[in-house]
Parts: structure tokens; C-alpha cells; sequence
């Protein structure tokens, strides 16, 4: 079976997770390639979550909340902001590519969005191949 | 009452925490009178083929310090947990990865190459890396295997207590010893230390809001001796990191680096160091705050200064 990109999306609850319903319910095509976890605000989603992802195999972390100055709980996804560019800095440095991790703005009005930033993400992470966390559990740490 | 048998061994370390086992000072002499120490390379002549020959259990309490990097460490880990009722990890390098833990970003071949070809003070035309055996006319000469990943103690054999520290306070030491001599150890799988909650919580300085728009290192600022130094822009680990030192560093005007490992209900204290100090950037402006995170020079190795090897991924991928 040929490879799929496996990405993992944290949607927040009051924007994007209501532009990915739009984008259902008005049939806009998107690829099957995210697998959606609903969030109450993209700032609950902690860096050790992006690190999880991609210690369970995930092969690219979108991470969606509402536009700056939309956040429900006013600042939370200005802290995202700031959290995400420190976090692929930091990945980087562990062989995660900065293109693996991607933070986005998606509105509840933003089907169209949402559609194109998913299959944008998809592509990438196609080009970028399957990428495999490496724990250092073979035989004398082998990586 | 027999005496009990201590035995403490040293893996991948400085030796700093054979300096802090010291440390406890003339509570050194108590400790004789309840305990014999049948191995320390450190301080006593015994062989490794002596402890070979003890009896399985039959070493009371062993404490352990370093990380397992070789072939060597890795069998004196599992042979002195065959030959010990009770394995303690002492200090940071045996509990998380420690230090040595950081060539987890790197492998062996990079390490080999750093270290014996590339560095500017090295001489070596022959460009000769350590083999783990070679013949020579006296015969067959081995050396133990080097690992490309670093791992904790507790990632090696099974663990009963943690001693956080790098090097361990002389006080989180003796917690641990008292006990011990006390037979008063806390239930298994439990971090011997005074305080629970975070260094935050044991340090002295004023603390405010959060917000920074530049961070320094420690050496590029001489912060205010009062006030929260994550505040002033230098990354403090105390947030992230377990108390029980008594936050000696903050007192002598210097971040928490987080050895005291993390703090609890965390299972991955770079990221939440991370977190932590991501959160308190003070812009709402993507460029500015791409140009503040340009300070962090090494965000890596400054959040998992002591706990890489414990952390959700371990080690870094490389080609």
C-alpha cells in the first residue's frame, strides 16, 4: 500500500473546527489526510502535544485557531502565536523540518480556507516524505 | 543488627556527585556506623570481578549516578541491579540523561568526528577514532562499545527511588540517607527531595507579571538581584523544574537550568520550559516575535539542558 501523509490537526473549538464543518457541509473537497482532534482554544494545544504527535507517528502537525483578535478568551491564540515559531526553532534541532508544523488562522466562516490550508499541508508533507521519530530503542541506541 | 551493604558506582558523569556524596560531611561518619560500603571506585580498591562474585541481593542499597553511554555502563547497571535489593538513581545524569544526554542530538559517528578529528586543538593524522578491539602483538586489546543514544538509569534497569539534583544538595542526600538508615524509605518509584512543587516556589524574588521582549544570556545582563529573572529576560527554568534545591542558584543571581528535573505532573520539562517562556513574549507582531526568538540561541539544549534522554523523543533525528 503506498504511503499517505498522516497529519495530525488541533482545531479550535469556536473558529476552525466550525470552518472544517462549513467546509463539510458545503462539500468543498479537502484531502482525508488530517486527522482532526477538537481543541478548546488552539493556545490548549502545549508544545508536548506537538511532540507527541510526532512521537506516535504523525508525519505533520496543522494547527488551526481563530484570527488574532477573534481569540474567545481574548489572548489565547496570541500565546500560540508566540509558542508555535519557538517550537519549530526548537524541532529543528531534532530533525523535524519547520514545514512538519504548520499554524494557521480559520475562521467559522472560512470553509473555503480550511479546505485549501488541509490540502496545502498535505502536499507538503507529501513532498517531505513519511517521517519516523527515532527513540533510540534499537539495538546499542542505533538511530 | 548487620550492617547494611551500600554500594555507589558511577556511569556516565563528572564525578560531581561523588563530590556531593562527600559533601554530607562528619553525617558521613553515621552513615559508617550503620553502613559498610562494599564498592566505590571512587574511595575503595574493589575490583569488578569482586562484585561479579557477590551473591545476587546481596548488596543492601546501591546508588547510581551517570547516564548509560557505553557497553560498560550498561552492563555494570544491570549487573549491580541483580546485586542490589535497592537501586537508587542519584543525581541528574542517572535520573534524565543528564548532560551527557545532549550528544542525543547528535549520534556516534558525529560525536567520533567532533571529537577526535575536527575540534581546532586536535592532532590526529591518522585520523584514528576509537575501535572497541583491536590486535597488537601482546595480544587482543578491547574497548567498551560507545552508543549512539545516551539513556537514564531508569531507562535501563528498574529503579526504586530518585535522587534529583546536579549534583544533588547535601540535604536532598541525606533525606535519602536518613531514611535509609532509619529504614524509613518512602513507597518504591518515589523522588526523595524536600519540596514537591516547583523552584518558583522556593525562590526568594519578587515576581510580577511576565513580559519580556528580549531575552539574554546570562553573561549579556547583570539582572536585579529582587526580581523574577524570567522576567528580566533570562531563561529561568524554575517554572518547569522540581524544588528541593532550596532555588540556590536564583540566590546567587543565577537561572534555574533545570537539574532538579521536572516539575510534577510534567513528563516532558523541555516543552514545558518551552511553554513557559513562549508565553510570556510580549508582541502580538509575527515579525517581532520571530526577532525575540531570535535571541534563544539554542533553544534545545537549553530546555532539555539535563532531561533529553528522558523526554517524549529522546533523541534527535539525524541522517
Amino acid at each position: 500500500m503506498s504511503w499517505e501523509p498522516r497529519i495530525v490537526g488541533f482545531l479550535c473549538s469556536w473558529c476552525s473546527y466550525r470552518g472544517a464543518d462549513l467546509a463539510g457541509t458545503s462539500r468543498i473537497p479537502s484531502a482525508p489526510n488530517v486527522k482532526v482532534i477538537k481543541v478548546p482554544c488552539s493556545t490548549r494545544v502545549e508544545p508536548a502535544f506537538v511532540i507527541k504527535a510526532f512521537q506516535s507517528g504523525a508525519d505533520g502537525v496543522l494547527i488551526l485557531g481563530c484570527h488574532p483578535g477573534d481569540c474567545h478568551y481574548i489572548e489565547g491564540n496570541y500565546k500560540t502565536m508566540r509558542r508555535v515559531p519557538l517550537l519549530k526553532k526548537m524541532l529543528k534541532q531534532f530533525g523535524i523540518e519547520e514545514e512538519r508544523v504548520r499554524l494557521d488562522w480559520v475562521s467559522a466562516s472560512e470553509g473555503e480556507k480550511y479546505a485549501s490550508v488541509v490540502n496545502e499541508m498535505t502536499e507538503k508533507v507529501r513532498e517531505l516524505g513519511p517521517f519516523k521519530a527515532n527513540n533510540g530503542e534499537g539495538q546499542h541506541g542505533k538511530n | 543488627m548487620a550492617k547494611i551493604k551500600l554500594a555507589l558506582y558511577w556511569a556516565s558523569s563528572c564525578g560531581g556527585c561523588e563530590i556531593a556524596q562527600l559533601q554530607i560531611g562528619e553525617k558521613l561518619l553515621k552513615l559508617i556506623e550503620v553502613a559498610d560500603i562494599v564498592f566505590w571506585p571512587v574511595a575503595i580498591d574493589v575490583k569488578y570481578k569482586d562484585v561479579e562474585a557477590m551473591p545476587e541481593k546481596s548488596i543492601d542499597v546501591c546508588l547510581f549516578n551517570g547516564a548509560i553511554r557505553t557497553s560498560e555502563q550498561e552492563h555494570m547497571a544491570k549487573m549491580l541491579r541483580d546485586k542490589s535489593k535497592t537501586m537508587i538513581s542519584y543525581g541528574a545524569c542517572a535520573n534524565y540523561g543528564g548532560i551527557p544526554g545532549l550528544g542525543n542530538l547528535y549520534n556516534r559517528e558525529m560525536i567520533f568526528n567532533r571529537a577526535y578529528l575536527e575540534t581546532q586543538s586536535t592532532d590526529n593524522e591518522k585520523g584514528v577514532t576509537p575501535q572497541t578491539s583491536i590486535d597488537v602483538p601482546e595480544g587482543n586489546l578491547s574497548l567498551p562499545e560507545f552508543f549512539d543514544t545516551v539513556r537514564s538509569l531508569p531507562q535501563t534497569v528498574d529503579v526504586d527511588y530518585i535522587i534529583p539534583g546536579c549534583p544533588p544538595e547535601e540535604k536532598t542526600t541525606w533525606l535519602a540517607l536518613e531514611a535509609l538508615i532509619q529504614n524509613k524509605l518512602p513507597p518504591k518509584g518515589s523522588i526523595i527531595s524536600h519540596n514537591v512543587k516547583a523552584v518558583c516556589d522556593d525562590c526568594p524574588r519578587t515576581k510580577n507579571e511576565k513580559k519580556v521582549k528580549k531575552f539574554y544570556r546570562p553573561f549579556e545582563i547583570e539582572p536585579d538581584q529582587e526580581v523574577c529573572l524570567l522576567e528580566q529576560g533570562i531563561l529561568c527554568a524554575g517554572v518547569a523544574t522540581a524544588g528541593g534545591c532550596g532555588a540556590m542558584c536564583l540566590k546567587a543571581n543565577m537561572p534555574c537550568t533545570g537539574c532538579y528535573g521536572p516539575v510534577k505532573g510534567v513528563t516532558d520539562q523541555g516543552a514545558h520550559f518551552l511553554s513557559a517562556v513562549a508565553s510570556i513574549i510580549d508582541s502580538t507582531d509575527p515579525e517581532e516575535i520571530a526577532s525575540i526568538i531570535d535571541d534563544i540561541a539554542d533553544p534545545a539544549g537549553t530546555f532539555y539542558r539535563y532531561s533529553l534522554p528522558d523526554s517524549l523523543l529522546r533523541r534527535a533525528k539525524v541522517s
